[in-house]
C-alpha cells in the first residue's frame, strides 16, 4: 500500500501527469478540442456552398453523439473499472434530462398554446390550477443545473448505499438496476406525477434568453457539450489513476480480497456509482436542448442495455473506447436505420453477440493485439527474407 | 269425452229402443257440439288474426305516435310473430308499403316476409320504405321486447328478457312480469323474475311499505352491485322503516361485496401467478443450474407462442373440425421449437461464455432483439390472434365472481407443469445429473457426468418450458413479437425473489408478487402498484440478496 502512495502518478510531479501516459486519452482529448475550434468556424463562418461547410443538422446530430459519447463514459466508469454492470443507466440520464426539460419549460412561459404564465400547457390541459411542488424552483437556471447533478446523484446515492452495502453484486445488481429503471419508466408514464405523461416535455423555446432553434445556440451547446465530454473524461482518468481508482480496480477483480485487506468496499462502490450518475445526468441536461424533447421512452430497459453495449464495443475500462464506441455504433445506427431500417436491429443484436464473444476487449482492446501479430509476423518474416537472400 | 262416459254409465240400464233413442240424443249433441266449435273456430280465428293485422297497419301511417300504438298492440296481441316483428323493427328491418297497407320484414339474409302471415314473398312491392324509429319509440320497443320474451319458451332467453326488466326497472313490464312468474318452473329465471319485480315494486310509488320490505329483502338476497345501487337510489319521501331495511340491507351487501372483493382478487392474483410461473420456471433452471441470465427467455415465450399460433392455423386449413385439438399438438411442438432453440443457443453462444456472466448477459440481450427482429420480419409486425379452444372459452358463476375457463385451466395448466418439472428433477437421472452439476460443478465432472452435455439438456430443458409458457400465454395475451419482452422483467423479478436453484422458491415468488399485485392494484391502480411492487422487491433484495430460498455453503459463491 505504501508503494502505491510513493508511486502515485499524479502527488509526485506536475498535477496532470496521469494523462501524459494516457495516448488514447490525449488523441481524445485533441481531437476534441479540435473540435470545438473548428466546428463554430465551419458551421458560422465558412458559406453553405462551400464543400467545407459543416451543416447545422451535422452538428446537432454530432452533438447528440458526444451527449452519448459522455453516458458511455459514466457507464464504463462503474463497469469497466469497479466491475459494477449497470442496466439502469438511462435513468440517471433521463432524470438529468427532466430537470433540464423542466427548466425549459418553464421558459416557455406565455408562449404556450394556453398562454399560461406559471403552468406549463400539459397542466392546464389538465386541467391542474397550481404547480405541482416538484417544479418549485425550476424557473431558475441555477436551481435546474444544481438538480441536473443532485437528482440522480440522491437516486444512486440511495440504491447504491443499500445494495452495496447489502453486497448485492454481479448479475442481481445488473437485474434490479433494470427494476428501477423500468419502475421509473411506468412512473414517468403517469399524467399524475406531473411530469407530462407519455408525452414528455417538449415545445422548448429558449435557453437563458436564446432561442434553441438558431445556428449559434446549436454550435454553442455542440461546444458545450464537448467541453463538458472532455472535463468529465478527465475527471474520470483522475478517478481511475489515483489512489482510489486502485481500489475499484482492485475490487472488480477480487471483491471479497479487497474487502479482507481492509477497505470498505461498499463505501468505494457507492462513492464511483454516485459519480456515474451525475455524469449520466449531465449527459442527459445537455442532450435535452438539442434534441428538443424528453419522454419517458429515455427510463426504457432497452435504452439502458444498449449504452452498455457501446461500451463494451468500444473497450471496457479504457474510458475512450467507450466514447469512441458510443460514436461508432450512434453513427452506424443513424446511417443504417435509414439505410436499411429492417436490418438495424439484425446488426445491432449481432454486434452484441460478437462483440462478447470474439472482442472481449472491445476494439480499442483489439488494436495492440492486431499491432502485436503484425509486428510479430513481421519480424519472423525478416530472417526468412534475409535468409532467403 | 263426457258424452261417451255418460254412455257407458247408461249402458246396462238401457233396452234396445232406449238405447237407439240415447244415440239419437247424443248424435245430436255432438252434432251441436261440433257446430259450435266450428262456429267458435271461424269466428275467433279471424278475430285474433285481424286485431294482429289490424295492429300491423299501425306501422303504415309512417308517424311515430301510430307506430308506439301499433307497438303495444301487436305487444298484446300475443301472436307467435310478434316477436319478429318487433325484432326487425329494433334492427330497422320491418318495412312498409304505403300504397298496399301491408307490413313486411326481412330476415338476417334480406329474405322479405309477409309480417301477417310470416310467408315469404318472391316479389317485393314497389314503395318499400323501413318504418322509422326515435328514442322514445326504442325504449317502448325495448320494454314490449322484454315483455314478450318473458314468456319464450326458451329458458336462457326468459332468463335474458328477466335481467333487462331488472335493468328497466319499467312499472308497465309488472302485470307480464307478475303473469309470467304464475307459470315460471325454472328455479333460477323465478329467482330472476322476483328480483326483477323487487326492483319494480320498490320504484312505483303505489306499493305498500310491507310489498317494499319485501322487495328489499329480495334485492339483499341478490347482494350484487346492482342491487345496491338501486336500494341507494330509494325515493327520499319513503316511511321510515323502508329507509331503515334499505339501510341494513346496503350494509349487508357491501360487506358481503367486500368478501367477495377479496375471493376475487385472490382469483386474479392466482391466475396471474400461474402466468409468471410458467414464464419464470424455465428462468429459474437455467439461471439456478447453470448462471447464466438468459436475457433472450422472453423470447422463448414469443417462439411457443407463434409455433402454437402456426399449428392452430395449421388445423385450421387443414382439419377445420378437429381446432380444438391444435393445443394437444402445438404444447409438444412449442416445447421442441423453444427447446431446440435453447440447445443451439447454448452451443453456440453460451458456452463461449461460461465464467462471464455479465458477457452472457448482454449476448442473449443481442439475441433476443435478433429473434424479435426475426419474428416480425416472418410474420409481420401485427398481432396475431390465436383462438381459444371450446372447452377453454366461456365462463361459470360462482357467487359474486365470474370464473372463465381460460383462466382456470392456465392455472391447472401451470401447475401440471410445474409438478412435471419437479418430477423430472426428482426421479430421472437426467435430473439428478442436473442436481448434480448445480450443487458441485467440478465434483459431477470428476464423478463422469459430462457437464457440458447436462448444461445443454438443461438449456434446452429451461427454454422448451418457456416455449409450453407461450402456449399459454398465446391465448390470453395478444401473439405479438414484442410478447417476451413484457414478461421478462416480470420473470426475473420471480426468480430474484424466491431465490435460485429451488423450484419451490420460484412457486412461492410467482404467488407473492402475484397476489401482492392484485390487491394493490384497487388501492394504487395497475401502474403504481407494479411501482410498489418493484420497490419492494428491490429492497426485499437488500435483506436477502440471494432471494428467499437462497443456496446456502460453497455454491453461494460460484
Amino acid at each position: 500500500m505504501t508503494t502505491f502512495s510513493t508511486t502515485h502518478p499524479i502527488w509526485g510531479r506536475s498535477g496532470f501527469a496521469f494523462l501524459l501516459s494516457d495516448t488514447g486519452g490525449k488523441i481524445l482529448l485533441g481531437l476534441l478540442l479540435a473540435a470545438v475550434i473548428l466546428v463554430p468556424i465551419l458551421n458560422l463562418l465558412v458559406p453553405a456552398s462551400s464543400p467545407f461547410h459543416i451543416s447545422t443538422f451535422m452538428v446537432s446530430l454530432f452533438g447528440k453523439y458526444l451527449c452519448y459519447a459522455l453516458l458511455a463514459l459514466s457507464v464504463d466508469l462503474i463497469w469497466g473499472f469497479a466491475g459494477i454492470l449497470s442496466l439502469g443507466h438511462g435513468a440517471f440520464f433521463a432524470l438529468g434530462g427532466y430537470a433540464m426539460g423542466m427548466y425549459l419549460m418553464r421558459q416557455i412561459g406565455t408562449r404556450g398554446v394556453y398562454a399560461n404564465p406559471t403552468l406549463p400547457d400539459f397542466m392546464v390541459f389538465l386541467n391542474w390550477k397550481e404547480l405541482p411542488w416538484t417544479w418549485y424552483g425550476f424557473d431558475m437556471i441555477w436551481f435546474a443545473l444544481i438538480m441536473v447533478v443532485v437528482v440522480p446523484g440522491i437516486l444512486a446515492f440511495a440504491f447504491g448505499w443499500l445494495a452495496f452495502r447489502s453486497r448485492v453484486t454481479g448479475v442481481y445488481l445488473s437485474i434490479i438496476t433494470q427494476a428501477l429503471t423500468f419502475a421509473l419508466m411506468l412512473a414517468f408514464f403517469r399524467n399524475d406525477m406531473g411530469f407530462g405523461g407519455n408525452n414528455g416535455l417538449t415545445d422548448f423555446k429558449d435557453l437563458l434568453g436564446f432561442n434553441l432553434q438558431t445556428d449559434g445556440m446549436r454550435v454553442t451547446l455542440f461546444v458545450l457539450t464537448a467541453v463538458f465530454l472532455a472535463a468529465s473524461y478527465i475527471l474520470c482518468r483522475f478517478i481511475v489513476s489515483s489512489r482510489l481508482g486502485r481500489v475499484l480496480i482492485a475490487i472488480r477483480d477480487a471483491e471479497s480480497r479487497t474487502r479482507f485487506l481492509g477497505y470498505r468496499v461498499a463505501n468505494y462502490q457507492t462513492f464511483v456509482f454516485v459519480i456515474s450518475a451525475m455524469l449520466a445526468g449531465i449527459a442527459g441536461a445537455l442532450y435535452v436542448p438539442q434534441i428538443g424533447i424528453i419522454n419517458p421512452s429515455e427510463f426504457a430497459p432497452a435504452n439502458s442495455i444498449e449504452i452498455v453495449i457501446w461500451v463494451a464495443i468500444g473497450g471496457r475500462g479504457t474510458l475512450y473506447g467507450a466514447v469512441l464506441g458510443a460514436i461508432l455504433v450512434n453513427y452506424g445506427k443513424s446511417y443504417f436505420t435509414g439505410a436499411l431500417p429492417e436490418a438495424w436491429l439484425y446488426m445491432l443484436g449481432a454486434l452484441f453477440i460478437l462483440v462478447t464473444i470474439f472482442l472481449p476487449k472491445g476494439v480499442v482492446g483489439a488494436w495492440p493485439t492486431l499491432k502485436a501479430k503484425l509486428q510479430e509476423r513481421i519480424q519472423s518474416s525478416k530472417p526468412k527474407l534475409e535468409a532467403a537472400q | 269425452m263426457e258424452p261417451e262416459a255418460a254412455l257407458d254409465r247408461r249402458l246396462p240400464l238401457l233396452s234396445q229402443k232406449t238405447l237407439l233413442l240415447g244415440m239419437r240424443i247424443l248424435y245430436e249433441r255432438l252434432v251441436t257440439l261440433a257446430f259450435v266449435l266450428i262456429a267458435l273456430l271461424i269466428s275467433a280465428l279471424p278475430l285474433q288474426a285481424a286485431s294482429f293485422e289490424d295492429a300491423l297497419t299501425g306501422f303504415t301511417a309512417d308517424s311515430f305516435n301510430d307506430t308506439a300504438q301499433a307497438i303495444a298492440a301487436v305487444t298484446e296481441s300475443g301472436d307467435p310473430l310478434a316477436i319478429q316483428v318487433l325484432g326487425a323493427l329494433e334492427e330497422a328491418r320491418l318495412m312498409f308499403s304505403a300504397a298496399a297497407q301491408k307490413v313486411y320484414f326481412k330476415d338476417k339474409t334480406d329474405k322479405l316476409f309477409d309480417a301477417a302471415t310470416g310467408v315469404a314473398l318472391a316479389t317485393a312491392p314497389s314503395d318499400l320504405n323501413p318504418v322509422r324509429l326515435n328514442n322514445r319509440l326504442r325504449g317502448l320497443l325495448g320494454t314490449a321486447l322484454g315483455t314478450l320474451t318473458l314468456m319464450a319458451p326458451n329458458a336462457s332467453k326468459r332468463m335474458d328478457a328477466a335481467q333487462s326488466v331488472f335493468k328497466s326497472r319499467n312499472a308497465s313490464t309488472l302485470p307480464a312480469l307478475d303473469k309470467a312468474l304464475a307459470q315460471e318452473k325454472d328455479a333460477d329465471v323465478k329467482e330472476a323474475m322476483l328480483e326483477a319485480r323487487a326492483a319494480i315494486i320498490l320504484n312505483i310509488t303505489d306499493a305498500t311499505p310491507d310489498e317494499k320490505i319485501a322487495a328489499i329483502a329480495a334485492l339483499a338476497e341478490r347482494g350484487d352491485n346492482d342491487a345496491m345501487v338501486m336500494l341507494r337510489g330509494l325515493p327520499a319521501d319513503a316511511p321510515a322503516n323502508v329507509k331503515q331495511a334499505a339501510a341494513a340491507a346496503v350494509n349487508s351487501i357491501q360487506s358481503r361485496l367486500a368478501i367477495w372483493g377479496n375471493i376475487q382478487n385472490l382469483w386474479y392474483g392466482l391466475s396471474l401467478a400461474s402466468v409468471l410461473l410458467l414464464a419464470a420456471i424455465g428462468l429459474a433452471i437455467t439461471f439456478g443450474v447453470m448462471g447464466v441470465i438468459n436475457m433472450a427467455h422472453g423470447e422463448m415465450v414469443m417462439l411457443g407462442a407463434y409455433t402454437t399460433f402456426v399449428i392452430q392455423e395449421f388445423f385450421r386449413s387443414y382439419f377445420p373440425g378437429a381446432t380444438d385439438y391444435a393445443l394437444i399438438v402445438a404444447t409438444p411442438a412449442a416445447f421442441l421449437v423453444a427447446g431446440a432453440f435453447g440447445v443451439a443457443i447454448e452451443r453456440g453462444i453460451i458456452r463461449h461464455l461460461y465464467g462471464r456472466p455479465l458477457e452472457t448477459l448482454l449476448a442473449t440481450w443481442g439475441l433476443s432483439l435478433i429473434l424479435q427482429q426475426l419474428v416480425r420480419t416472418v410474420f409481420g409486425p401485427t398481432n396475431r390472434d390465436v383462438g381459444a379452444p371450446s372447452w377453454m372459452s366461456g365462463a361459470f358463476q360462482v357467487g359474486q365472481m365470474s370464473i372463465t375457463y381460460n383462466r382456470l385451466w392456465i392455472i391447472v395448466f401451470s401447475m401440471v407443469v410445474f409438478a412435471a418439472l419437479l418430477a423430472l428433477l426428482r426421479y430421472t437421472s437426467f435430473g439428478l445429473e442436473m442436481r448434480a452439476v448445480t450443487q458441485n460443478r467440478a465434483m459431477a465432472s470428476a464423478m463422469g457426468i459430462r457437464t457440458g452435455r447436462v448444461d445443454a439438456l438443461t438449456f434446452g430443458l429451461g427454454s422448451g418450458i418457456a416455449g409450453i409458457a407461450g402456449v399459454a400465454l398465446a391465448h390470453i395475451d395478444n401473439v405479438s413479437p414484442n410478447l417476451g419482452k413484457a414478461y421478462i422483467i416480470d420473470s426475473f423479478m420471480v426468480v430474484v425473489f424466491g431465490g435460485v436453484g429451488n423450484l419451490w422458491g420460484t412457486l412461492v415468488g410467482a404467488l407473492t408478487l402475484g397476489v401482492a399485485n392484485k390487491f394493490l392494484e384497487p388501492f394504487a391502480g395497475a401502474v403504481l402498484g407494479k411501482i410498489v411492487i418493484l420497490v419492494l422487491i428491490i429492497l426485499f433484495i437488500q435483506k436477502r440478496p440471494r432471494g428467499l430460498f437462497a443456496l446456502k455453503g460453497r455454491s453461494v459463491e460460484a
